[in-house]
């Protein structure tokens, strides 16, 4: 089992289980974690799963394309570890992975 | 303007007009009409709320449709919720230049503004208007919303029958605009007259002409350049014109340029907001068990506010143009063809929305509406609108049992804005 974390911008940590092959953004609302509203349903379209990967996790995702660029391009408060959910897919070599949301997804 | 452009635009004026056309679909049988025949874009449908069952139709029969002769020439319609989503997220096969409405722009009336830009001019035009949404100014912005929905609420007549639309609907986005632009706030009302007629079809009710259209955007232009250049000589702040004064992708717009995007940011922060706080009271009337689900459960206001916005989609379509020659469900689309997203289908699609047409305020997966579009054109202004409904209903049921609609609402001569001119109803206190 892949176990994800995910911060809340309050703070409030939650890890829950991620399976393998499915998106981090599907972890997340799979298992109702807040700060994640992935209006698009997970095709890289809304930007509304923005998430800040945890810097020592950065090197281990794959990077991102156009698409996912293009987005982040129009979310609120992009920072440098900013990705989107949906365009992550979790993988055994991600297990322990964490990352913090946004206080608003825009 | 040569002599065939011209007459080009007056044809379309005048069978678009609301005088007898050719073209319109108003009184036609949608189930026995030959599919090739079904054309969309005349407003006639739309304005008589007949337009429901051509959208399934089409959506059943040909969800990937060509209308070979309409008053706006040959288009495609794509009419599914999975298609709509390929359409939107592929701007570099579907563009959004020259125009996202459906009647092709002569040269003399072009305003062009983001909305119909292709990357990167929209992405760096964009960004520059972009903060006036951002969460933190919403946050300032709520208390705002708060009090004038509540000064409104406290101002209308009970047991009294007045229009909704004029009194509610167009006056809370109204002043909202107006704070947004930090427009003066005693000729906010021009901001709604120039909206509505920046949108109006020539002969329709509101323009008279393409001319008399024209000269009033002029008249705007004119307002909000005069405006523009007080902002230039005084430090930036965060309203729009500001903003759009001293961003360095919009500070040397060319004067239609700036116009157009102008009038972007009008429509779209008016008539779509206005349109969705009428559509909210017409679908609770419609579907009183819901009304009656939202009195004992205020906390499903946030997810109603999406499926109001699913229920009514206050504009119907977006248009983009091939850039090359692709496939969409098997149909064979050439470079330079039109093609129309019809939200207001995407909207009904059964293979997304179980029982589309049911208005259900605790629709698990209303937020999968494409009302706000998506991609990088997806509405930059969404979460500002629902907050301006969510904080309005939730003012209501502070103060009203019911706010009953008493006779047909008056519907807006357009296929593009989907929403009214007129709603009568009675408020009934708690």
């Amino acid at each position: 089992m892949i176990k994800v974390t995910f911060i809340e911008h309050d703070g409030t940590q939650r890890s829950v289980e991620a399976t393998d092959g499915n998106s981090l953004m599907l972890a997340a609302v799979s298992n109702s974690v807040p700060g994640i509203d992935a209006d698009c349903g997970g095709c890289c379209s809304c930007g509304t799963c923005h998430v800040y990967v945890n810097e020592q996790w950065l090197d281990k995702l794959k990077p991102m394309d156009e698409d996912e660029e293009d987005m982040l391009d129009m979310v609120d408060e992009r920072r440098s570890n900013s990705r989107l959910a949906c365009q992550i897919t979790v993988r055994e070599h991600l297990d322990g992975l964490v990352v913090t949301t946004p206080e608003f997804q825009f | 303007m040569t002599a065939k452009e011209t007459q080009m635009a007056d044809t379309i004026t005048a069978e678009f007009s609301r005088t007898p056309s050719k073209w319109s679909m108003v009184g036609r049988n949608p189930r026995i009409i030959p599919i090739e025949d079904i054309d969309l874009s005349h407003p006639g449908i739309w304005e008589k709320n007949e337009h429901m069952p051509f959208l399934k139709r089409l959506r059943e029969e040909c969800p990937v449709h060509f209308c070979r002769r309409s008053a706006v020439g040959p288009y495609w319609s794509v009419m599914k919720h999975a298609d709509i989503m390929e359409v939107d997220t592929s701007p570099a096969i579907y563009s959004s230049e020259p125009t996202i409405g459906i009647v092709d722009i002569l040269p003399e009336f072009d305003a062009p503004s983001f909305i119909a830009m292709d990357p990167p001019r929209h992405n760096d035009q964009r960004k520059v208007v972009q903060p006036v949404v951002a969460p933190e100014n919403l946050k300032k912005l709520s208390a705002t919303i708060r009090e004038r929905a509540a000064g409104i609420l406290d101002e209308l007549p009970v047991k009294e029958e007045f229009d909704w639309v004029e009194r509610v609907s167009i006056d809370l986005t109204t002043r909202m605009l107006a704070t947004l632009f930090d427009f003066p706030f005693e000729d906010r009302y021009k901001l709604t007259y120039w909206s509505d007629m920046a949108t109006a079809i020539p002969g329709g009710g509101v323009a008279e002409s393409h001319e008399h259209r024209w000269r009033v955007m002029l008249e705007c232009l004119e307002r909000f350049t005069e405006l523009r250049n007080q902002r230039v000589n005084e430090p930036p702040r965060a309203d729009l014109l500001s903003m759009l004064a001293h961003g360095e992708a919009t500070r040397d717009m060319p004067p239609m340029e700036f116009l157009g995007n102008i009038l972007l940011l009008v429509v779209g922060g008016n008539d779509t907001t206005r349109n969705s706080i009428s559509g909210g009271v017409l679908a609770l009337n419609k579907f009183p068990d819901e009304y009656e689900k939202l009195r004992r459960d205020p906390s499903l206001i946030p997810n109603m506010v999406s499926e109001i916005i699913r229920w009514q989609t206050p504009l119907a379509y977006m248009r983009r143009t091939a850039k090359i020659d692709t496939e969409l469900r098997g149909q064979q689309i050439k470079a330079g063809d039109k093609i129309v997203m019809w939200y207001a289908s995407g909207n009904r699609d059964p293979e997304m929305f179980d029982r589309p047409d049911d208005f259900r305020i605790d629709r698990p997966n209303a937020r999968r509406h494409v009302s706000f579009g998506f991609g990088i054109h997806r509405c930059m202004g969404n979460r500002l609108a629902e907050l301006q409904l969510r904080i309005l209903w939730e003012e209501i049921l502070k103060r009203f049992h019911r706010v009953e609609v008493t006779g047909e609402p008056t519907r807006v001569y357009s296929s593009f804005i989907h929403g009214y001119s007129k709603l009568p109803v009675v408020l009934h206190p708690l």
